[in-house]
């Protein structure tokens, strides 16, 4: 059995050379620091729900009907007559949340232990990229279905084009292939949803993993483990801090996913809808273009961004300046590498500001999602009466995008001006057990 | 990971309750109690909709078959007891009452109600169901205080009876609470009861797959702890080597 | 530390494990996508059974109906044509549907006429071939393909050829008697096709 593994091993090498340097490359020796914790699994488990979204989308082309008279019909088909169909679907729609849950995890990870800087820049601007077109591929994927809430969300969003001044009109129109969201439209988010964007989101993580091999990883000390002394007991040129992929992260990794598919597994058997977190509750009415939802909402992963639009008030005529505002909030991240002037990769040995502007800044992008999901809706008349709702809720609102937009202004002055009083950083990695 | 386990357990459990606002403000819900795993309830239930409601709604998504086989009913308990518009027993559950005779009668034709209790939850159907009451204003002669002006008659008051609205001091239209006024068919509890099993049967059809879920989910978790052990002691076995 | 010793049996047991239970775990979840593919319960909905009148098929016609989206040919024959069935008897590959067409019909039209009642065919339009649809040449007339044709059916895409009871000629590309589903007669007038007679099997 070895012996013909052994041998097929050379037959593929002698055609092509580079292959299995290159698993060495990216598995056996790529040497990866050894002190990676919890926040270190959510780089691998994203990848895993981005092949489940391809597998389950791919069983679910084999049943949907793109056409707004069959669209919805072919969601309840699936979830009904086709054998198995539910769990597919369960699977593909509970995997988006959980993916936009990971990569907000996973970038999180990013900005604590200053995994976008340098030298990792473009690990981040390529991760980055990969946010971008999952939320557009999330976008379209949520429109597919056809219930009332993706009609509504599908005009709103496209309706943010509509600001741009000049074009903006036209720009809708073109966007939507009609004067509403028809038959065209996801006809189009259709093709974008199962072809290109996958394509464009595999090209990414390929590249973003490129990169990151090239320069290595990261971990929760922010030492560069290439710059410390060489040689362990797998190798004598490797990193004395590394350890090879595999097996080490391999197996570890595989715990994590054993955790993941549980919480994945219970959403899935037992709460799929999560309380209309996941699934919302106006998607079970077919797309109906004279019936508003009493509540026109996106989905949770959306949330912060659509209620920094909200939060910015129409100014001189024009309702642009909240779009620019949201893609803003977007375009913002990108630019971490730049904005962070800080001689100190992880908080661990950061400043007390950095931490403490961090944890601001997570409660804003979190208060923000409650603003834009209708939490705070329902939560100020019940926690503080009869109050005037949109006062107080514009004035939380405003506040979070304030202290959302301020993070990044006080995390360049407090690191461009120096005031930021770090700890020293050990020469080698810590373990933490 | 001692108390991350525990913290995200927390987290998915607030996420659930804090579940976004979906039902149109009105007076508060009151609790459905449906389980469908409650299969006799189902089975009551079914009752209830084939003599009371099917007249006006359809269950579009709901095949005769699937029904049967879910909720413990034989073809012949269906064909005979259930199915009076001589559909096939494969066939979906299509009211007889002609779309554009019903938006005659009702003003809109009455929908179907395959995904009702996904859309409005189970507590707003529950709580609608108890919540009828005559008003002599209404074109059809009744009301409702969770549905104000709906376009629907009550067939079930030959059970529950007639409630009659109690108007807040000094309103003409704002409703304090409901009354039972003429006595039905069923004690108060009887009728509870039987809205229940209605309530559960329509959650039932709004998602069939929720019985398999139930079934195989179980399955799947201890499958995935099993599974997630073992890769933790493989874990555990060559992370030895790391120092 | 460097120098403990690793417990390679230990190690070999947890990989094998992890591996043969991930294994159990990756093929359990691919069942469902497989199951996925089973004709669903629209399609099985569909391929229930069809009932269908005899009234307006007159003798020597035939009517096609669509069953599981497949034709099914219904002829109400004439007498003529049944008395010729026993005369091509020496010209068929398995004129007793008993040899290679033994599964081709249903026990109770394994017989001469292959049919419950002799006068009417029901049978599957499905060339035993490669799944052409034949056509219906019912005049017992010289044909260009047969110059002593006793009426039957003619497959446009390879030239097969069946006689009045779909029974395969020789000498022709296609292997069996065409297939007879299952069927049986609600009344006199009426049959229900997919749907075996009571007590038959």
């Amino acid at each position: 059995m070895s012996n013909v593994l052994t041998r097929l091993g050379d037959w593929v090498t002698e055609r092509a050379p580079n292959m299995m340097p290159a698993y060495r490359k990216h598995m056996t020796e790529y040497y990866a620091p050894k002190n990676f914790n919890l926040w270190y699994y959510f780089g691998s488990l994203a990848f895993l729900v981005l092949i489940n979204q391809i597998v389950t989308g791919i069983f679910l082309t084999m049943n949907y009907n793109p056409s707004a008279a069959g669209a919805f019909d072919s969601v309840q088909y699936i979830m009904r007559d086709v054998e198995w169909g539910w769990l597919i679907r369960y699977m593909h729609s509970t995997g988006a949340s959980l993916f936009f849950v990971v990569v907000f995890l996973h970038m999180f990870r990013g900005i604590m232990y200053g995994s976008y800087k340098k030298p990792r820049e473009l690990v981040w601007l390529l991760g980055m990229l990969i946010y971008l077109a999952l939320m557009a591929e999330a976008f379209m994927g949520y429109v597919l279905p056809w219930g009332n809430m993706s009609f509504w969300g599908a005009k709103v969003i496209i309706s943010l084009f509509g600001t741009i001044p000049v074009i903006g009109n036209g720009l809708v129109e073109w966007i939507m292939g009609d004067f509403l969201p028809g038959d065209a439209t996801l006809n189009r988010f259709f093709a974008l949803h199962v072809i290109a964007l996958p394509l464009v989101l595999l090209l990414l993580v390929v590249l973003h993993l490129a990169a990151l091999h090239e320069v290595g990883s990261n971990n929760p000390d922010g030492v560069e483990i290439k710059k410390g002394p060489k040689g362990n007991r797998w190798s004598a040129l490797a990193p004395a801090d590394g350890i090879p992929f595999h097996p080490y992260y391999t197996v570890k990794d595989i715990v994590g996913v054993g955790f993941f598919l549980l919480i994945a597994a219970f959403i899935i058997f037992f709460a799929p809808t999560l309380g209309g977190w996941f699934l919302e509750h106006d998607n079970s009415i077919m797309a109906n273009n004279l019936v508003t939802p009493a509540e026109i909402k996106p989905v949770w992963y959306f949330t912060p961004f659509y209620a920094i639009v909200r939060m910015i008030p129409s100014f001189l005529g024009s309702a642009v300046w909240g779009v620019l505002a949201m893609f803003g909030a977007i375009a913002v991240l990108f630019l971490f590498p730049w904005l962070d002037r800080g001689k100190v990769k992880s908080i661990r040995y950061r400043g007390t500001g950095f931490k403490v502007a961090l944890a601001v800044f997570v409660l804003a992008f979190i208060g923000l999602g409650a603003v834009g999901a209708g939490v705070t809706a329902e939560v100020i008349p019940e926690w503080f009466g009869n109050v005037d709702l949109t006062t107080w809720e514009n004035l939380f609102g405003r506040v979070m995008t304030a202290l959302y937009f301020g993070f990044f202004a006080f995390l360049w002055a407090y690191t461009y001006f120096g005031w930021e009083k770090t700890k020293p950083v050990p020469d080698r990695v810590t373990m933490h057990d | 990971m001692k108390q991350f386990l525990p913290s995200l357990a927390l987290a998915l459990g607030l996420l659930i309750g804090a579940a976004p606002a979906h039902a149109e403000s009105g007076p508060a819900l009151l609790s459905s109690g449906a389980n469908v795993n409650d299969q006799a309830s189902l089975q009551r239930g079914a009752k209830l909709f084939f003599n009371y409601c099917v007249g006006c709604h359809s269950l579009k998504y709901m095949r005769y078959s699937r029904m049967a086989a879910d909720i413990g009913l034989s073809e012949q308990d269906v064909m005979q007891n259930l199915n009076f518009t001589g559909a096939r027993f494969d066939d979906p559950v299509i009211s007889h009452m002609p779309p554009a005779l019903a938006t005659h009668w009702f003003g809109k034709a009455p929908p179907d109600l395959s995904l009702e209790v996904s859309a409005r939850g189970a507590d707003w159907v529950y709580t609608y169901l108890n919540s009828f009451y005559l008003d002599p204003h209404s074109p059809i002669g009744w009301n409702n205080t969770v549905l104000p002006n709906a376009a629907m008659p009550f067939p079930l008051s030959e059970l529950q009876g007639m409630q009659t609205a109690v108007m807040k001091p000094g309103s003409q239209d704002e409703v304090e609470k409901l009354t039972l006024t003429h006595p039905g068919s069923m004690t108060p509890a009887q009728f509870q009861q039987a809205t229940r099993d209605l309530t559960n049967f329509l959650d039932y059809v709004s998602e069939p797959a929720a019985l398999q879920r139930h079934k195989y989910g179980i399955w799947v978790l201890l499958f995935l702890v099993v599974f997630t052990m073992l890769a933790y002691l493989l874990k555990k076995e060559y992370w030895k080597d790391v120092h | 530390m460097a120098n403990e010793v690793v417990d390679h049996g230990r190690r070999r047991f947890l990989t094998a494990a992890t591996a043969v239970v991930g294994a159990v775990g990756i093929v359990s979840a691919a069942v469902p996508f497989i199951k996925s593919w089973e004709p669903s319960a629209r399609a099985k909905a569909a391929g229930a059974s069809v009932v269908q009148s005899l009234k307006k098929i007159e003798l020597g016609q035939q009517l096609i109906v669509g069953w599981r989206s497949l034709p099914v040919f219904i002829v109400n024959r004439t007498p003529a044509q049944l008395a010729a069935l026993p005369g091509q008897d020496a010209r068929l590959v398995d004129p007793k549907s008993n040899g290679s067409s033994a599964n081709q019909q249903p026990r109770y039209a394994q017989n001469e006429t292959r049919s419950i009642k002799p006068e009417w065919l029901v049978m599957v339009g499905i060339c035993t071939h490669l799944g052409c649809v034949p056509n219906y040449v019912g005049e017992m007339k010289p044909e260009p393909f047969d110059p002593n044709w006793q009426g039957g059916y003619y497959c446009p895409c390879h030239h097969s050829r069946y006689d009045m009871a779909g029974r395969v000629y020789q000498d022709v590309p296609a292997p069996k008697n065409m297939e007879i589903p299952p069927y049986h007669f609600i009344d006199d007038m009426t049959i229900q096709i997919g749907v075996d007679p009571k007590g038959a099997v």
